[in-house]
């Protein structure tokens, strides 16, 4: 599938195209590069944002409206978020680009009614897109193509939600090089769903995996809504030192029209763990190899395929918290190998 | 360091009771062993580890030797920094043990001076200290075998007149005794020369791993050091071995479930040239592999392999069964060296910076060169050397029951080393004067009282540990050779207090979650009650089980590490294993079902 000036297929990225397919565009495309499972789909660039951006430019200023609002003025930033967002929302599509996310669609779902995800995929020129994440909206089990293009206006218009404003603000980033792509990638009806560390969240340990999941979409994961089995796997070893099973009350899956709902989770599956010994294996195994082939800790959110229980993976960030924080090593080589003895023999220092 | 004002603490010395009835035995202890005014004050706890069941008189030798030798080299030759000696005391025929810690910075300081003039030495020069000791011992054990046979003739042999020996038989009696009892309280010697610094290098290591991985299992640090080759594993090898030298040779069908040991060696030396050649390889594995003993070796009923055979041909009949059934049987020993250098190499990787990495690298040199140590010694010690000596009491037990002293030769283990050096007095000097000996009068009575009270001792159990409960336990004696920590000590707390959970939580030893009855086996005399498809459940393992581990879905027991036999074996054969809970074999009743979760240690009875 060749790329077109407002489409780019994930097959042809990687993290080096992140100014023009954002963030989670490049690390998606970077995942299939490195031949790790992927919903298939596409980005609409950063260049069809611009150039809507410019349209309604024309008419009243954007960007430099956003620059001008004092970071900490909260009730000028929601006045001027809501007036950005129902102007990008409400703008007429760029003549080209509404029939290039249809055939980008129609090439992706054979059937015309499959359901896609539509999420923002933010960068700025520094191509800083991990600070970005979960400020802009995601739109799950979208169907069709005109609902499709009408929700990547909605994922560009959240790039000026109260919150994308403020952080900016407060941040000081130029809003020059603040541009929005917007992935859309075919919908995975989970199964099971949920997040993976590649480095212990808690202790930051790097020799352990920590799985995260629960039943349906990951959605209800992310967004907190139901107490996740937890699980803690050796990455080297695959030993299983820790499960958790919870009670999972509650699932998000696709409703009958579009979109997804809660629901809760039948009795007899509520204690039930989400994940098989089996799948987390190869989950494992997928967490390995995303990390070796970035070469450091990930965060990554991940799907098991209700049908063919394939596991997906829909995203990977690096991970943040441990990894910057500068540790002292826990001992140092000494002239003497067997003075390390004293460390047991010495007592308590 | 103690805080006696605790509400919650395991019962005090002074208030534990002498079983009613037993007290003329708990009394035939020698006055060193009892409690004491002062004891009250101080943290006890049972070694249930290495002295599961009631000791008898004779076998307290045991402990005594032990401790001997474990706190000279503590106290006084490597003199460790922050500990000396291990004291002991016996109730109820139960052995409690407490550490000695030294807590004056001063004198730390001044034994840690001494002890890197010693043990760093020791760490410098490990291979020719360990070569030496491998010599030492084999000296030690030849010694031993070279006593002879306790006898008294009628009359002197006439060559021996004639010779001019000049020394008459009963002097050979005391002569062969004292050297049988000063060989084995060398022995420990032996046995404690590297054993702490070996753990202590162990242990570096280990706490190395948890800083830097701090949710890293305790079997996964295990691995990585554990060494493939150590005797201690031969034995079973050897038994898979004749498994397969059996069916190579087509004798396996003279193997029959439920025939003994006996009257198969007796189908096979009607075999022919091909029952013959098994039984001569039979031979060539008996010495020395079978010298090993079917308990730790601590007590003299833990008889070996070459005693008796039931337990090797049991093995040996699984493990023909398997052979037949296509398995190879054999330990891949290459295979799972490269895996240790592996997963050694792959958290090497993981490491944060090279500077971390060359402090690994250290330490894991040094506890792969010192490990050998602690995985070898317990063949020599605990297996061939513990099983020659009982051996030779057992001899001097059937003289003295010929001579009237008692009924059985087993009887002789109910007098403590002291009585039984005055009955073999006794008996030299009866043999001397041609008078009766005065011991038949007096000892049969002794030794039934004895035996009583050991029955009463063992229907009870005894609490895990004794006194106030010390803020933290950095002993480390205690926790390399017992694996005791506050954490531990707190869970028994939790489960004398709270007996109505029904979660039995321990260390984790070998990952892996299985459901199943549960076979309670209190004493090794019970193994034979083991089922395939069981769960065992006992106090502790040692490496002479390892056959039955084909038959069992898991393993927990109350005491041990991750670095335990039963840990170590079941990591080999992969079954889940749940070690050191401190009470399983008292909370859990033989039949009941259980499910060990050996990654989480926590064992559940399931109603």
């Amino acid at each position: 599938m060749r790329g077109t000036e407002h489409i780019s297929w994930f097959a042809d990225l990687g993290l080096e195209h992140r100014a023009s397919v954002g963030g989670k565009g490049g690390s998606l495309g970077e995942l299939q590069r490195a031949h790790i499972a992927v919903p298939a789909g596409f980005v609409v660039t950063t260049g069809v944002f611009e150039r809507c951006l410019e349209a309604l430019e024309r008419d009243l200023p954007v960007r430099t409206a956003v620059e001008s609002l004092p970071p900490d003025d909260l009730t000028q930033i929601a006045q001027t978020s809501k007036t950005l967002r129902s102007r990008i929302e409400q703008a007429p599509l760029p003549a080209g680009v509404l029939d290039a996310i249809s055939s980008a669609y129609a090439r992706l779902c054979a059937d015309r009614t499959a359901a896609v995800a539509v999420r923002s995929s933010a960068t700025t020129e520094d191509a800083v897109d991990a600070s970005f994440a979960g400020l802009q909206d995601t739109y799950l089990w979208v169907k069709g193509a005109a609902e499709t293009a009408r929700m990547v206006q909605r994922c560009w218009a959240s790039l000026y939600s109260v919150e994308s404003i403020s952080y900016r603000r407060q941040r000081r980033i130029p809003e020059n090089g603040v541009a929005m792509a917007v992935v859309v990638q075919m919908m995975v009806d989970a199964r099971s769903a949920g997040v993976m560390f590649t480095r212990s969240p808690t202790t930051g340990d790097r020799s352990v995996i920590t799985v995260e999941g629960a039943w349906g979409l990951g959605s209800a994961v992310v967004g907190g809504e139901v107490t996740p089995d937890r699980w803690v796997i050796g990455k080297i070893t695959g030993e299983i030192s820790a499960r958790a099973i919870s009670d999972k009350t509650i699932q998000h899956v696709p409703r009958d029209t579009d979109g997804i709902v809660s629901l809760p989770v039948a009795d007899d599956l509520r204690r039930v763990a989400c994940m098989s010994d089996e799948e987390l294996q190869r989950l494992r195994d997928i967490g390995r190899r995303v990390e070796r082939h970035y070469g450091r800790a990930q965060d990554i959110e991940w799907a098991v395929e209700r049908l063919d229980g394939q596991i997906l993976l829909l995203q990977s960030r690096p991970e943040t918290v441990w990894s910057t924080r500068e540790a002292a090593p826990v001992a140092r080589a000494v002239d003497n190998p067997v003075e390390h003895v004293m460390s047991i023999f010495g007592g308590r220092s | 360091m103690s805080s006696p004002g605790k509400p919650q603490g395991f019962p005090l010395p002074s208030s534990l009771r002498v079983l009613p009835g037993t007290e003329a035995a708990q009394a035939a202890y020698p006055y060193y062993m009892q409690f004491t005014e002062g004891d009250d004050q101080r943290f006890w706890f049972y070694n249930s580890m290495h002295f599961p069941e009631p000791m008898s008189a004779f076998d307290m030798v045991t402990a005594e030797a032990a401790y001997c030798a474990l706190g000279a080299a503590n106290t006084r030759v490597h003199c460790l920094p922050t500990t000396l000696g291990i004291d002991y005391r016996i109730i109820n025929g139960r052995v409690y043990i407490g550490g000695n810690a030294v807590t004056d910075p001063a004198e730390i300081a001044r034994r840690t001076t001494e002890f890197q003039n010693r043990a760093f030495y020791y760490y410098a020069n490990w291979e020719r200290l360990y070569s030496q000791w491998r010599e030492k011992m084999l000296v030690l054990i030849q010694d031993a075998r070279d006593l002879p046979h306790p006898t008294l003739p009628e009359f002197e042999p006439i060559e021996q007149v004639h010779a001019g020996r000049g020394i008459a038989s009963n002097h050979y009696l005391i002569d062969t005794y004292y050297k049988t009892l000063e060989g084995y309280f060398r022995m420990w010697h032996h046995h404690f020369e590297f054993l702490l610094l070996g753990y202590g290098a162990y242990m570096t290591f280990f706490a190395f791993c948890k800083k830097a991985f701090p949710e890293i299992t305790d079997q996964t640090v295990a691995r990585m050091v554990a060494g493939m080759e150590a005797e201690i594993f031969r034995p079973d090898e050897e038994l898979r071995r004749l498994a397969r030298r059996a069916v190579e040779l087509g004798v396996d069908a003279h193997f029959q479930g439920g025939s003994s040991a006996e009257s198969i060696v007796k189908s096979l030396q009607g075999a022919g040239s091909q029952g013959t050649a098994w039984l001569k390889d039979l031979q060539s594995a008996r010495e020395p592999w079978f010298n090993i003993n079917v308990g730790d070796g601590f007590y003299h009923y833990h008889r070996s392999w070459n005693d008796d055979l039931s337990m090797p041909f049991t093995g040996i009949f699984d493990y023909i069964a398997r052979v037949k059934a296509g398995e190879a049987l054999e330990r891949p020993v290459e295979k799972l060296q490269a895996e240790r250098q592996q997963l050694i190499a792959d958290y090497r990787e993981l490491l944060g910076s090279d500077e971390e990495r060359a402090a690994y690298d250290q330490m894991i040199t040094l506890a792969h060169r010192v490990f050998p140590y602690v995985e070898g010694h317990k063949f020599y010690c605990e297996h061939w050397y513990t099983n020659l000596f009982f051996n030779k009491i057992r001899e001097f037990g059937a003289l003295l029951s010929t001579h009237g002293f008692f009924p059985q030769e087993s009887d002789v283990f109910h007098l403590t080393h002291f009585e039984l050096e005055a009955a073999i007095v006794d008996l030299m000097t009866s043999w001397s004067t041609g008078s009766p000996p005065r011991g038949p009068s007096r000892w049969p009575k002794i030794v039934a009282e004895r035996r009583a009270a050991i029955a009463q001792w063992s229907k009870h159990d005894t609490p895990p540990a004794l006194g106030p409960v010390p803020d933290i336990i950095d002993d480390p004696a205690i926790v390399m050779l017992w694996g005791i920590t506050r954490e531990s000590l707190d869970s028994w707390l939790k489960a004398s207090g709270d007996g109505a959970t029904n979660e039995i939580r321990g260390f984790a030893a070998s990952s892996g979650v299985v459901e199943g009855p549960a076979r309670v086996i209190k004493s090794v005399e019970d193994i034979g009650r083991l089922q395939t498809g069981d769960i065992l459940v006992c106090q502790i393992t040692n490496p002479s089980w390892a056959p039955i581990f084909q038959k069992i879905l898991g393993a927990v027991s109350d005491l041990g590490g991750s670095m335990s036999h039963a840990a170590i074996v079941a990591r080999e054969y992969g079954l889940p294993a749940v070690v050191g809970t401190g009470s399983a074999t008292s909370r859990i009743k033989d039949g009941q079902r259980i499910r060990v979760d050996g990654g989480r240690g926590v064992v559940t009875i399931l109603h």
